[in-house]
């Protein structure tokens, strides 16, 4: 009886060490995240970054995206919903973080579309048709191509801006981002500047309705 | 018949502390995954799987003690001891990274813990698969006795 209560007080205690210790570490990131952020707020927005909804709204969503995440094209229409429910309260930018392999050139397609004009189209496209480029962990942009025109693109000038420079500086300095507001996986969102302490559908909502 | 009970008790007592090692090894691999967020390599995986299993086998083993116990947990702890050495190899550089078989995600070199030089996440695997090994070789000298 002796060994059996040993076994189970053990077993609980264990458990219970596991589940503090865990909350306690996670509080104390999350403090430090915030910290963090909003000593470097201006890594949030940049001037560059595609952004959608009213200019001047009272909440401002950041989501950083990778385009072969396949969480962040689950997200996709659930974040326009969002948008959609609630017009004209909400700024929507989308920030970049290519992490999967062959990432960046799709990110680069997606800043080049940006100068017709055709982001979001474009946006839509690349998550509507993920699983046709994406194999694995890998992206393949040139499997990507033919999707393209569905975006209403103007392939031949997308094929001239794409060598605009710029594309890469935007990339490089979104990736700076990335490092400096601790995002490791995507879609990392941030409501006015506060990011989710649970990820999920549910918090981003409530987060951005305890804004509104 | 007295003789026989303390000999069993002693057993009992030293499963009992290789399930302990057992489970605070599985939580802390699950820690530093799940809480901590770190992505383990493959060779970390190879010892996950020689490792989580050893508590239910060390719970079983208490709950009904006899000397099987040492029969179902020996090539576990074989195995995982083999694979940590390994891991510890590379990390160390004594086996160079090229030979690394983790392709694609976190290479088994990556150092995320590094406390005095000496404690990294290997290390502890290491130390964990070794106390193990030691509790089940004593057991079995108290066995075969």
């Amino acid at each position: 009886m002796k060994k059996q209560k040993l076994v189970i007080f053990s077993t609980i205690g264990l458990i219970l060490l596991f589940l503090v210790g865990g909350y306690i570490y996670k509080d104390q990131q999350f403090a430090k995240a915030a910290a963090e952020i909003n000593s470097h707020s201006s890594s949030l927005v940049r001037e560059y970054s595609p952004k959608k909804g009213n200019e001047n709204a009272k909440v401002v969503l950041v989501e950083f995206f990778d385009p072969a995440c396949g969480t962040c094209a689950q997200f996709h229409p659930f974040v326009d919903d969002i948008m959609q429910k609630n017009e004209g309260k909400i700024k929507l930018v989308m920030r970049y973080a290519p992490f999967h392999n062959g990432a960046r050139a799709v990110v680069k397609i997606l800043d080049a579309a940006k100068k017709q004009g055709r982001f979001w189209q474009t946006l839509d496209v690349v998550f509507k048709t993920q699983s046709l480029w994406k194999t694995g962990m890998t992206a393949h942009s040139e499997k990507l191509w033919k999707y393209l025109p569905q975006a209403g693109l103007d392939i031949d000038r997308l094929v001239k801006d794409l060598k605009d420079p710029k594309i890469d500086k935007h990339i490089d300095q979104d990736l700076a981002d990335v490092k400096t507001l601790g995002v490791h996986q995507t879609p990392e969102f941030f409501v006015n500047g506060k990011p989710l302490k649970k990820f999920g559908y549910k918090e981003l909502e409530n987060l951005i309705n305890s804004e509104l | 018949m007295i003789d026989n009970e303390i000999k069993s008790d002693t057993g009992w007592s030293i499963v009992f502390l290789a399930w302990i090692i057992a489970t605070v090894a599985t939580l802390g691999s699950l820690f530093f995954s799940e809480v901590m967020g770190f992505v383990p390599c493959t060779l970390c995986w190879y010892q996950r799987i020689f490792m989580y299993p050893l508590v239910l086998v060390f719970l079983v083993g208490m709950i009904s003690f006899d000397k099987s116990v040492l029969k179902y947990a020996t090539p576990m702890v074989g195995f995982g001891l083999f694979f940590s050495i390994y891991h510890n190899l590379l990390h160390y550089g004594i086996i160079p990274e090229s030979a690394v078989p983790c392709s694609q995600g976190v290479p088994c070199s990556t150092k995320y813990i590094n406390y005095f030089d000496f404690i990294t996440i290997p290390m502890l695997s290491l130390i964990a698969f070794s106390l193990i090994a030691i509790l089940l070789f004593i057991l079995q000298r108290r066995f075969s006795k």
